[in-house]
């Protein structure tokens, strides 16, 4: 497996992290009413929307290299 | 006499050595890491309901230390496809950047372990327990030291309780400075890997992470700086040692996205 194909991975995990981390921040912030939890919670989702959009570029842009 | 394989792919396994060699290597990482993540969940599911320590981490830095190393991710990766692209101004500049990435990950991390270190709890002969600072923020202090020193009293501040946290003591300790007497103290400790079972895998784990990160960006550093005559005289072979190297971090950094929910958030 290359960098390629392991880097779709971790960016995979990391999506999954984002928006796992936005929910439990919005959960928080819905006990606490702390602005860092909401603050958090809109900057997690945002990384996630991102960490797709960065997914798709980094697939057009290193397209010809071998996933193995 | 020649190695083989270094840049050419060797035709039984379909790679070239070093990244064959690399992926064994992880395998042997993932069962490490395996072992002491399932250590970890065991023991957090069979905690008795409501004795397992909660928000005793500081989120809001972990999640800042998750940002760096996903960063850095992304620029090791951008660094080698600059290399396959024979852009090598690009990946020393890429390069540059997780290596600075890695160094601001040790420095959160340190503040981090400081300001554990530097956290008591106390418990006094009245079975009153707290957790909080003593003044002038001491590391390690014990009650054998305190004795040690001729300390007859000493200021603590008490932490504000967190409504949304079980952390241990502080129940009905009104949090406001106090003077305690030493003589009135039966246990001192701060929080290290000592004071539970939680920060004990807590440091267990983040240390080991830690020693792969320096690690990883010794080896990075090594490529980029004093190994990088090798882009002159066999540039396959350079690139080839880069992925590697990025493999690696990829490894360290997809670690860490399992740590920071399982540490800090669940």
């Amino acid at each position: 497996m290359s960098l390629k194909a392991f880097h779709i991975i971790f960016v995979t995990a990391c999506t999954l992290l984002a928006f796992g981390f936005g929910a439990w921040a919005l959960h928080s912030y819905s006990t606490t009413k702390a602005t860092l939890d909401l603050v958090m919670a809109i900057v997690a989702l945002v990384c996630g929307v991102g960490m797709i959009w960065y997914g798709r570029y980094f697939l057009k842009k290193l397209k010809n290299i071998s996933y193995l | 006499m020649e190695i083989p394989y270094t840049a050419k792919i060797r035709p039984d396994t379909g790679l070239y050595n070093a990244k064959l060699g690399i992926w064994l290597f992880l395998a042997s990482e993932i069962m490490l890491f395996g072992a002491l993540f399932s250590s970890y969940i065991l023991l957090r599911v069979g905690a008795e309901p409501g004795t397992w320590p909660q928000g005793l981490l500081n989120v809001p830095l972990g999640t800042f230390n998750t940002l760096v190393l996903i960063c850095s991710s992304v620029t090791v990766v951008l660094g080698w496809a600059a290399l396959k692209m024979n852009q090598f101004n690009k990946y020393r500049i890429y390069q540059g950047i997780t290596i600075l990435c890695a160094l601001i990950f040790m420095v959160v991390k340190s503040f981090e372990y400081h300001d554990k270190f530097v956290h008591y709890f106390v418990r006094l002969n009245d079975g009153t327990e707290m957790n909080g600072h003593i003044e002038g923020n001491p590391m390690f202090m014990t009650l054998a030291k305190l004795k040690q020193q001729n300390k007859a009293e000493f200021v603590f501040h008490p932490d504000a309780p967190k409504a949304d946290h079980k952390e241990e003591g502080n129940a009905g300790v009104a949090h406001a400075t106090m003077t305690i007497q030493t003589a009135d103290v039966r246990k001192l400790e701060s929080w290290g890997p000592w004071h539970n079972t939680f920060l004990a895998i807590y440091f267990t784990l983040t240390a080991l992470h830690a020693l792969h990160v320096i690690g990883g960006a010794l080896v990075i550093f090594m490529i980029w700086g004093p190994l990088a005559g090798m882009w002159k005289t066999d540039p396959e072979r350079y690139t080839n040692r880069v992925e590697v190297s990025g493999l690696f971090w990829h490894f360290v950094d997809l670690v860490w996205i399992f740590l920071f929910p399982v540490l800090y958030l669940l």
